[in-house]
């Protein structure tokens, strides 16, 4: 059969029509794919989340829980503050803050630590030959995927009493009496350096990866020191992964409960710890709530200057 | 001879370097080699031995929680995978739509807030719900192990897709290919690595996972971290050494496949003044 031509005319003058037609299911169609795993995040990740925040502003319950329905600020005045139980006056919740400070200080020193252990060895790796460089590397992905509770109970076997750092230092001569590390905040500052390492190197050799080392040689032709390069070329260049690293260590350290539940013990807590108390012995979920969306807001005050940055610094590069 | 001067080197970098190497190793090593030791103590070395190890194997509630965690994460990674695999299709390839990065931000949730605010979101939500149906089976701790580990098996699906361009399955379509047939016959083959990659990451968070597991789990549904996690509490024996040593050759067998399933498709770029 001949195509007659009246047909393709009108397709022709039905084109936009059609394409605007197919567009929109097209655009039905994603949203229809994307659906199982929206839900799934919904139901088991963002939905209680929110749960979470309606709990902060209810009663507590006598034996846990909440009383459902019954508003109560308790849970929000009990994250700063406390009330005398015999005259009623309004004081800073010490044992409290002195845990956000803790968080904050042990996670500020374990990025920092952890930046000036990983900076030489991210360029270490990105200057080695094209085909060691990937033996590094290697050795860098599997402890970063390696278990953390396990790699927390490996440094608690190296620094506790009995364990091979006091055995060494003791079989020396150095000391006599083995240090006690164990449930200190130096404990839970080795520990967290140790588990967060990798996610300081592994973004730092991203960006370093990609220095072009024309620039630090153009450096040194204008009489700059080993020092100078460093300070003034390679530094501002990969500044990228050193913002990134350092997210990814700060973030993840404020969060921490495992390394300061194994390293810290009952005394020396951190804000994770604070939280599980609530829900466990404190019997307090308004509270362990609010702790909770505390950290959360920490957590995403902590992304925002990533953001900013990172966007400040695309707006200079690009 | 004078040595040539290298552009690249700072003084002290691979010093610095080598130690950190040795500072990430040392504390496994020592891990390690206390599962062999003969010796009750773990202080006294007593020679080797694989007792801890027997120890370990014939512990009914380790095999039980070994048998648990490998139950959730080979359901969790499937669930995970499937969906992920799904909205990777649904957010690449495509003009910038309305929603596009609201699902960005929704699919990598799991990834902003820290792991111990989501564990008692869901121990406040699932507690409740665990009391109107009376159901408490191991669904909760794969409901939420496939929500935090979609983000891990979408991103190197997404990354495969948005390295494939539409070509061959419009040229699938020419040959009149419905868009099922040409999903199956092309566009699947071709994303198989990717999802592989991210079957394998889900696997593996999902098996890692200590803390959203202690605070969902009921009574007597330890996984094998969570198990060890309560042991250490207790007194230590080297049999959690053998347990961890064994847990730990796993994990770095999953990682080596990984590694070198990824390591075909992205090489490096050569370092300046390589030898092409």
């Amino acid at each position: 059969m001949e195509p007659s031509a009246i047909p393709a005319l009108e397709a022709a003058v039905d084109a936009p029509r059609v394409a605007e037609h197919a567009a929109r299911r097209d655009l039905t169609g994603r949203w229809l794919l994307s659906a199982p795993a929206m839900i799934i995040i919904f139901f088991a990740a963002i939905g209680p989340l929110f749960v979470m925040l309606a709990y902060s502003f209810m009663a507590k319950g006598d034996y846990g829980d909440v009383k459902l329905g019954e508003f109560s600020l308790d849970g929000w005045f009990s994250v700063f503050l406390q009330r005398d139980i015999f005259d009623d006056t309004v004081t800073l919740a010490d044992a409290h803050l002195s845990i956000f400070w803790r968080s904050l200080k042990l996670s500020l020193v374990t990025t920092l630590v952890t930046l000036i252990l990983g900076f030489p060895t991210a360029y270490f790796i990105a200057t080695r030959p094209l085909r060691s460089r990937d033996v590094w590397l290697f050795l860098i992905t599997i402890p970063f995927w390696t278990n953390l509770l396990i790699r927390t109970f490996a440094m608690q076997q190296v620094i506790r009493n009995e364990g091979i750092l006091n055995s060494l230092l003791i079989a020396t001569g150095i000391i006599d009496q083995p240090l006690q590390i164990m449930f200190t905040d130096t404990a839970i500052l080795l520990g967290m350096v140790y588990v967060y390492l990798p996610l300081m190197v592994l973004p730092l050799y991203a960006s370093m990866e990609k220095l072009d080392f024309r620039l630090v040689e153009a450096g040194y032709d204008l009489y700059a020191g080993r020092l100078g390069v460093l300070r003034r070329i390679i530094i501002p260049l990969v500044r990228p992964g050193i913002v990134a690293g350092s997210i990814l260590v700060f973030i993840p350290s404020l969060g921490a409960y495992v390394i300061p539940r194994v390293l810290g013990g009952g005394k020396t807590m951190m804000l994770g710890n604070l939280i599980e108390l609530q829900f466990g012995g404190g019997r307090n979920w308004p509270l362990g709530a609010a702790i909770s969306i505390t950290l959360m807001i920490l957590v995403m005050v902590a992304l925002l200057f990533y953001v900013r940055n990172a966007s400040r610094l695309g707006a200079q590069h690009g | 001879m004078a040595r040539r001067f290298d552009v690249r080197a700072q003084s002290g970098f691979a010093t610095v370097a080598l130690f950190t190497f040795f500072l990430l190793y040392l504390p496994v090593a020592v891990l390690v080699a206390y599962a062999f030791n003969a010796s009750e103590s773990m202080t006294a070395w007593g020679g080797v031995s694989l007792r801890w190890f027997a120890a370990a194997w014939q512990n009914d509630a380790v095999q039980g929680a070994a048998w648990r965690s490998f139950v959730i994460a080979a359901s969790a990674a499937t669930i995970a995978t499937i969906a992920a695999t799904m909205a990777a299709i649904a957010t690449t390839r495509t003009p910038p739509y309305r929603g596009l990065s609201f699902k960005y931000a929704f699919i990598n949730q799991p990834l902003m807030v820290p792991e111990i605010v989501t564990a008692v979101a869901l121990l406040i939500v699932f507690s409740r719900i665990k009391v109107w149906t009376g159901y408490s089976g191991l669904g909760y701790l794969i409901a939420a192990h496939a929500a935090f580990c979609i983000p891990f098996a979408y991103l190197p699906i997404r990354a495969r897709l948005e390295s494939m361009d539409l070509t061959l399955e419009s040229a699938a379509a020419d040959l009149y290919a419905t868009p099922w047939l040409a999903f199956r016959r092309v566009t699947l083959p071709l994303l198989q690595p990717g999802i592989v990659a991210g079957y394998m990451l889900a696997f593996v968070i999902s098996l890692d996972d200590v803390v959203i597991t202690e605070f969902v789990k009921s009574g007597g549904q330890d996984t094998l971290p969570t198990y060890m996690l309560g042991q250490i509490r207790r007194s230590v024996t080297p049999e959690i050494n053998a347990i961890a040593t064994a847990f730990l050759a796993l994990s770095v067998v999953l990682v080596t496949v990984f590694f070198f399933i990824n390591r075909r498709r992205t090489e490096p770029q050569p370092a300046y003044g390589d030898k092409a």
